[in-house]
């Protein structure tokens, strides 16, 4: 009885229709699992690679053997002397090439008066073994010639063909070579706490404030009326354009001395004088005679942050609402509920989930942002985040390693936030 | 307490100068931009003209306020405003761009008294339930919200534009005069961008823009769509890990990447390259899209698809035959939304492009920021690279809202 039922039941195991289709799924997606690799998580881990080399940007150009010929004299007559000047030199300034040869097709008719030991000549080539050349090494190799008859009839420069030097240099990103050093630069420098400070308070209050933003402009959009289409449009403006085009726009309008806004504030009496919101690091107010001081650049940025982004709030949050069913409403107004409560007491938990899914989606871009703040400010005037550390230590300072050891900080938290993301997001949405 | 504030009245005064002020500085402030005016709009004396408007209102039950009501009230603003602010409401005699001065004025009057009317029109007098009291409290600050959020969206936009237009000197004596200069004629007005083309090379960086943009839109479909149907279709070992890992892979930052890819590329003579910037592109927009694709696809009906291979038709078949076409919305909105990362990246092209003659529109705007060149080629290069991409979502509205919604947690 039983091995009928285990005969009649579905087949057990892999069969080869099964395993057609995955080879052919895994065929489909083999292109994009390449590139992805290649482009997103090699150079995930090589970032974390770096960040434990001594790697300068000057380091990226290998160090190279460079070679330029000259001819000193003239030569008139057969027996004329002069002179084969090669000038050597190390293109790096610190470190070694090995195996350095140096190829030259020779010209005929010239016979060496004496050869460099290093060189020898066979038929119409010259080769001279370097061997090994220490960083800055520079040297001028010299050939005395005595001409004859077929030099001077051939008209030849010797210059004309050109020197060919090989050699081998130790390629600084692949070569063994670790240290921490990168690491204890960072987190030594006294600036590093203040930037990762910085950076925690851009995120939360970017994300927070593009959020508020959003809800708000779902909530006024959340009817119909003429024109919603077009003011929806317009509301998307932000998002869509160019991060060049807006965020150089803002420097333009909030520039101290030429700026539209500043001369609207001191017009209507609302400023004393020019405000140079993105150069300013702090700002005081007195408000019911107590003195209130806060980073002026950083809520300019965090500001922009809010405007930019607030659109992609609204969208999700208005995709939302009109989900949400109209009887609930109905009922709540029967009972007499009045619009704020209906607000609080309805629309606010039936939002909550996407609201929260939102926030920490928006948390990660947000953090992870770079464009926006070195654009408006270059991270000066207490506006550097991590992101932004991670271009100014790589590039800016030329220290790659270092720079790279910025990073590998920015992918841990990052990578803290994405667990804690995926351990407690709801599963019915985003 | 509470009850004693839930007063028709005090709804009339919240109205009123909140509408009075709002009406003045945005309408005041157009004035100063437009006419050149060195204007110091009242805004006080504008709120204290919208409040005593909207008392007039509410002088009346709500059906007794006709049309004549509603003109006293209307008239009572203007009288007011001219009043409190001693007939300077722009803090201007009124001999100064006086056909400026009447049409803003007129536009206050009107702003003011038909918002006063549209928030208060059913508000009686005395103490109210709180549901009305509410409902016509959330009526003012919706209109507010309104305007608000027009503003601050479309002020830097027409600053972008305005900007463009004028010269370093005018801006530098009076940054408020955006009046349109057309004493130069047409090509006198469009100055900067005649320059931009002629000398700074952007007919050149709109093509490479163009010609990236499209490519990255081209490389990532071929990649993801075969990638999406597979997640989407075919059952594989280690098929729900990939479909949750591809969100994953889309959440690393840029910059993380920038350090290694700067370092490779460099000695593989791949930066400073446009093929170097084509095979980062779709390799950062190839998860997102196949992300969105797969969640397309799967709400496909899957019969039409084993019909399709009970006919003969191949997997390759299917897909060209049966899924893509169904699929062609969902093919725009990746397409719109995947044009728009590559139109805007900004890092990549700015770390890796050095030659002028390759630069993305992107990097050829950055080259402008410097003392040496004047601010309004800045600004009309940002136009140049915003009117293509608002163009194209003005025109696919619809495709690109739903690509933004699939995609965009991407930021």
């Amino acid at each position: 009885m039983s091995s009928i039922e285990t005969a009649v039941g579905p087949p057990k195991g892999v069969g080869p229709m099964q395993r057609r289709e995955a080879r052919l799924a895994y065929g489909m997606l083999a292109p994009t699992f390449l590139i992805v690799a290649t482009i997103v998580l090699i150079p995930l881990i090589a970032n974390f690679w770096i960040s434990f080399k001594p790697v300068q940007l000057g380091d990226l150009r290998p160090p190279t053997p460079v070679a330029s010929e000259r001819v000193r004299g003239d030569a008139t007559a057969a027996g004329d002397r002069i002179r084969i000047e090669y000038r050597l030199r190390n293109s790096s300034r610190e470190r070694a090439i090995t195996d350095v040869i140096m190829t030259d097709s020779w010209v005929d008719g010239l016979t060496p008066v004496k050869l460099d030991p290093r060189c020898a000549i066979t038929g119409q080539n010259l080769r001279c073994d370097l061997g090994n050349i220490e960083g800055g090494f520079r040297e001028r190799l010299k050939i005395e010639v005595t001409v004859d008859e077929a030099y001077l009839a051939s008209k030849t420069n010797p210059k004309d063909s050109k020197p060919v030097m090989t050699g081998d240099s130790e390629n600084i990103l692949t070569n063994t070579e670790l240290t921490l050093d990168n690491f204890r630069k960072v987190f030594e420098a006294s600036e590093f706490w203040s930037v990762l400070k910085v950076t925690i308070y851009y995120t939360v209050f970017g994300t927070g404030g593009a959020l508020v933003l959003g809800l708000f402009a779902a909530l006024l959009m959340n009817q119909a009326f003429r024109g919603r289409a077009l003011l929806r449009g317009l509301f998307l403006f932000p998002y869509v354009a160019p991060v060049i085009a807006v965020a150089f726009t803002w420097v333009v309008l909030l520039d101290p001395f030429s700026g539209a806004l500043n001369a609207i504030l001191q017009q209507m009496g609302a400023a004393g004088g020019p405000i140079n919101f993105f150069g300013q690091r702090e700002a005081s107010f007195t408000l019911l005679g107590l003195e209130f001081t806060f980073p002026l650049a950083l809520t300019t940025v965090i500001a922009f942050e809010a405007w930019r982004y607030f659109p992609l709030s609204f969208l999700f949050i208005l995709a939302r609402m009109q989900s949400i069913s109209g009887d609930m409403y109905e009922a709540a107004e029967m009972d007499g509920a009045t619009p704020l409560q209906q607000f609080w007491y309805l629309s606010l938990p039936q939002l909550a989930g996407i609201l929260s899914v939102l926030f920490l989606l928006r948390f990660i871009w947000t953090f992870n942002k770079f464009d926006d703040i070195f654009l408006l400010t270059g991270g000066g005037a207490g506006t550097r985040t991590l992101t932004v550390d991670v271009y100014e230590q790589g590039f800016a300072l030329a220290n790659l390693g270092a720079g790279a050891a910025v990073a590998v900080v920015v992918f841990v938290v990052l990578f803290t936030f994405s667990i804690i993301y995926f351990r407690f997001s709801p599963k019915d949405e985003g | 307490m509470m009850a004693v504030l839930r007063n028709g009245l005090l709804l009339a005064v919240i109205s009123g100068a909140l509408w009075g002020a709002i009406a003045m500085i945005v309408i005041g402030v157009t004035f100063a931009l437009i006419s050149g005016a060195p204007a110091q709009p009242s805004v006080n004396a504008a709120a204290l003209a919208g409040l005593l408007g909207a008392l007039v209102l509410m002088a009346r039950t709500p059906d007794q306020r006709t049309p004549a009501v509603r003109a006293v009230s209307a008239a009572v603003v203007l009288v007011i405003l001219f009043a409190a602010s001693f007939a300077h409401p722009f803090g201007l005699p009124l001999d100064v761009a006086p056909f400026w001065q009447i049409v803003s004025v007129m536009l206050i009057v009107g702003t003011v008294s038909f918002t006063n009317w549209a928030c208060l029109y059913d508000a009686t007098r005395g103490a109210l339930r709180r549901y009305d009291f509410e409902k016509i409290l959330i009526r003012i600050f919706k209109g507010f919200g309104f305007v608000t959020f027009t503003v601050i969206v479309a002020l830097p936009f027409y600053i972008l534009v305005m900007t463009s237009l004028k010269s370093q000197q005018s801006l530098l004596a009076n940054p408020l005069d955006f009046s349109i200069d057309f004493s130069g004629g047409v090509s006198g007005l469009f100055r900067s961008y005649v320059e931009l083309f002629e000398q700074f090379n952007f007919g050149r960086y709109l093509l490479i823009s163009s010609i990236v943009s499209v490519a990255t839109v081209i490389l990532t479909l071929l990649f993801s769509v075969p990638g999406a149907y597979a997640v989407s279709r075919l059952r594989f070992p280690g098929r729900s890990v990939l479909s949750r890992s591809i969100l994953l892979i889309y959440m690393v930052p840029a910059i993380v990447l920038v350090i290694p890819l700067y370092a490779v590329f460099s000695q593989l003579g791949l930066r400073n390259t446009v093929a170097g910037l084509l095979i980062i592109y779709p390799a950062t927009t190839i998860p997102v899209a196949l992300y969105m694709l797969q969640g397309y696809f799967q709400g496909l009906p899957a019969e039409l698809e084993e019909a399709g291979l009970m006919d003969g038709l191949s997997r390759l078949g299917v897909i060209i035959k049966i899924t893509l076409p169904l699929s062609l919305p969902a093919m725009a909105s990746v397409s719109l939304y995947v044009f728009m990362i590559a139109w805007n990246e900004f890092l990549f092209a700015f770390m890796f492009l050095d030659d002028p003659d390759i630069f993305t529109l992107s990097r050829g705007v950055v080259s402008l920021n410097s003392s040496e060149v004047p601010r309004q080629h800045l600004m009309a290069g940002a136009v140049i690279a915003t009117l293509p991409i608002l163009g194209i979502f003005l025109w696919f509205e619809r495709y690109m809202v739903q690509g933004l919604t699939a995609g965009s947690v991407k930021g």
